[in-house]
């Protein structure tokens, strides 16, 4: 290598490493905030706080002994110290509560801070036609556009709202995807969630807005554990995207969510995730553990696409998956995960199916740079009654730098011989002469990694809603800065 | 326009380009011919700016700046532009959206505003007539899935989009069935305007039928031993590099 060229990687990799993020901001907002630790007592706290049902109470408290029972798992393949879940605080809100009327009556300090983000709850949202539910630490702050989708019978509200105004399907469906025994950080959440968002879409009406939720962890050393539960009655549809920052802090936060889709007959549920937790520092200091359990359930003619935008976070463990229960139902997962620096994430998808007919299509791109790891991880199960179904599975990783890794580790299991399953992989690196050609043609270094880098993720950004679409772009444009080796 | 003097450049511990002197002036076609491994592709990505080759001596002025102190694209943005030998895919990105784009960072680098829209569209299909080139070809990926003469002929395209001063076309004519080649050539002639210039890299007398340049220049072992007007490409037809490259070796033994 000449010592020009090294020099020019040597400056770039420096500008990579510091290369900040953008949203490591942190608010005054007084809070209402319980000690440390977990204990039953805790959770009877929280759902005490949350003023819950007793069945709601029961649940957790079944859940949290169960958690007592489980073990951490160690099978992906990160490598981080476990957190110590008695240092953690389980329940912080800010104190402004009740939920305000109007969303003007915000405290300004929190007003101040979604302008930061970028995000308007104001005018602007209703130009772009998004309402928007917001979780800040642990609990729903603001929830937009209420009362036009309760005109056609849509219900789109904190979780801790449903479970009072609408116990009978929370009960129903709360747990019935992910059971609070499907994993041990499943558990903990079942546990000591605070809030998330609920939606539900009645039969055959069409949601005429993207629908999103906007979390936001703030307090210190808190954990954020949202649960979200969409459910699209037969023949809706609806189209859902959510997005998460936190400020920049020494210590890692802990993220568990739990999120449940269940798509009735004909239903068809589009989830899309932009996910920008703080990523911790370049000598991997600090960032969010994202431990992420996301699952939906397909009935007849069904259809869940799952798109995911993974630039954040040190640990991100996260596997959105499909159960294609009903016959002919269709599942999809679009993925682009970025890692950057120290970042390490072990992600992918679950297709299993179950009804006759089942189709599901994963496009996995992972793009690792600094040195960090990417993993994809994933599961095709085609069950013995799921004749003639098709997956098709493309996982495609490109590498910056010499000092990242990338993996794949696909899992096939086919139980029948009408069905095909096709997977392709491929690995490639920023080529010297993609970018000098791209040079040439006045295009510089930074502008066409970009180029390179979007042209590479076409088919997953072509997923997201139009206006989140170039969010996207212009967060993995941030998220590899200078990041060409 | 151009002025390169004594330049010396090559790839690690070799020398590729041992002295190269040559004076391009608005308005002209240059040739370079040769034999293979002569330093012709070098010369044109040094001219470029190629990081892969070291620069150890001589300057190339363009327009009264060293291009050696400029980055590649600073070059582009100067208005020197070069058609590859072997044009590159970028998948994912299509032909439109790249164009845009490397018109767009050419005018940002000199403070103007990104082209309007309609602007581009008018200009991209008055150049698409002048090439032939049906519109669908827009939307596929640069470079992805075309023929050696489809990837030729983007090159040319582009040209044709970015409006450069100075033109390097290095070995466009390889891989063009006659027809293609035709095509090219034609719409290089009529890109020619008394303001820039357009150097011809190529093996064969074949594309210089139909881009007819001022002057012929031979290159052999990194140095531009004969020089001469559009005859000498003729002369080389018939009778080849031997009766050059001898002489040259002779006087160099």
């Amino acid at each position: 290598m000449s010592e020009k060229r090294q020099q020019s990687e040597d400056k770039l990799l420096e500008k990579v490493t510091t290369t900040e993020y953008k949203y490591g901001f942190t608010t005054n907002i007084e809070s209402d905030t319980i000690p440390k630790g977990l204990s039953e007592d805790v959770v009877r706290i929280i759902s005490a706080k949350k003023n819950e049902p007793e069945w709601m109470l029961e649940y957790r408290l079944k859940a949290y002994r169960a958690w007592l029972e489980m073990e951490e798992p160690n099978w992906a393949n990160i490598n981080y110290t476990k957190p110590n879940y008695q240092e953690i605080i389980y329940y912080s809100a800010p104190k402004q509560k009740p939920v305000l009327d109007s969303l003007d009556d915000l405290d300004p300090e929190m007003k101040a801070m979604f302008d930061k983000l970028g995000i308007s709850i104001g005018e602007q949202n209703k130009l772009a036609n998004v309402a928007v539910d917001i979780v800040m630490d642990s609990v729903s702050v603001a929830t937009s556009f209420k009362e036009k989708l309760g005109d056609l019978g849509i219900i789109f509200c904190p979780i801790s709202d449903a479970i009072q105004d609408h116990p009978e399907l929370v009960q129903k469906y709360l747990g019935s995807i992910v059971p609070a025994r499907d994993n041990f950080f499943s558990a903990l959440n079942a546990a000591v969630f605070s809030d998330g968002s609920f939606c539900y879409i009645p039969k055959g009406v069409k949601c005429p807005m993207e629908l999103s939720t906007y979390f936001r962890i703030n307090e210190a050393g808190t954990g954020q554990f949202e649960r979200t539960l969409l459910i699209a009655d037969e023949g809706s549809q609806v189209s859902y995207l959510e997005g998460c920052t936190a400020p920049m802090r020494d210590e890692n936060q802990l993220h568990a969510a739990v999120v449940e889709l269940i798509a009735m007959d004909d239903a068809n549920i589009k989830y899309s995730t932009v996910q920008n937790w703080y990523p911790g520092n370049a000598e991997g200091v600090g960032g969010v553990f994202n431990f992420v359990t996301k699952r939906g359930i397909c009935y007849k003619n069904a259809k869940i696409s799952w798109t995911q935008v993974e630039t954040g976070s040190a640990i991100t463990w996260k596997y959105p998956s499909c159960i294609l229960k009903g016959d002919n139902s269709i599942g999809e997962f679009f993925s682009v995960a970025v890692t950057n620096n120290m970042q390490q994430n072990d992600t992918g998808t679950k297709m299993i199916h179950l009804g006759k007919n089942t189709k599901s299509t994963i496009i996995a791109k992972g793009i690792s740079a600094g040195k960090s790891e990417g993993n994809y991880r994933g599961l095709v199960r085609i069950s013995k009654g799921a004749t003639n179904s098709r997956n098709f599975s493309q996982c495609d990783s490109l590498l910056m730098g010499d000092k990242c890794g990338a993996h794949t580790f696909p899992y096939i299991e086919v139980k029948n011989n009408s069905s095909k399953v096709e997977h392709e992989a491929t690995t490639s690196k920023i080529g010297e002469d993609q970018i000098f050609y791209c040079n040439q043609r006045g295009i510089g270094t930074e502008a066409a990694i970009a180029l390179i880098v979007n042209g590479y993720c076409k088919d997953v950004l072509n997923q997201l809603p139009m206006e989140f679409a170039v969010e996207a772009q212009k967060l993995l444009e941030i998220s590899l800065e200078g990041s060409v080796g | 326009m151009l002025k390169i003097n004594n330049l010396k450049a090559g790839i690690e511990d070799n020398q590729i380009l041992k002295g190269i002197n040559l004076e391009i002036k608005a308005g002209e076609v240059h040739a370079i011919m040769g034999p293979n491994g002569s330093g012709k592709s070098t010369l044109a990505s040094v001219i470029a700016g190629k990081e892969e080759y070291e620069v150890e001596g001589g300057e190339i002025d363009f327009e009264g700046q060293d291009l050696l102190d400029l980055t590649p694209e600073e070059r582009a943005h100067k208005g020197v532009f070069l058609s590859f030998q072997y044009p590159v895919e970028i998948p994912g990105i299509s032909v439109s959206n790249f164009i845009k784009t490397s018109i767009n960072e050419r005018r940002k680098a000199a403070g103007l505003e990104s082209m309007p829209a309609k602007n581009l569209l008018k200009m991209l299909k008055e150049k698409m007539e002048l090439l032939s080139i049906d519109k669908g070809y827009l939307s596929r990926n640069m470079n992805e899935g075309f023929s050696g003469g489809e990837k030729k002929r983007n090159e040319i395209f582009q040209m044709a989009m970015l409006e450069p001063k100075l033109a390097i076309l290095d070995e466009t004519d390889s891989g063009l069935d006659i027809d293609a080649l035709r095509i090219v050539a034609n719409g290089v002639n009529k890109l020619r305007t008394k303001d820039n210039a357009t150097v011809v890299i190529t093996h064969y007398q074949r594309l210089l039928d139909y881009i007819v340049p001022d002057f012929v220049h031979v290159l052999y072992k990194g140095r531009i031993v004969k020089s001469g007007g559009k005859e000498l490409a003729l002369e080389l037809e018939q009778k080849g590099y031997d009766w050059i490259t001898k002489e040259a070796d002779k006087q160099w033994a």
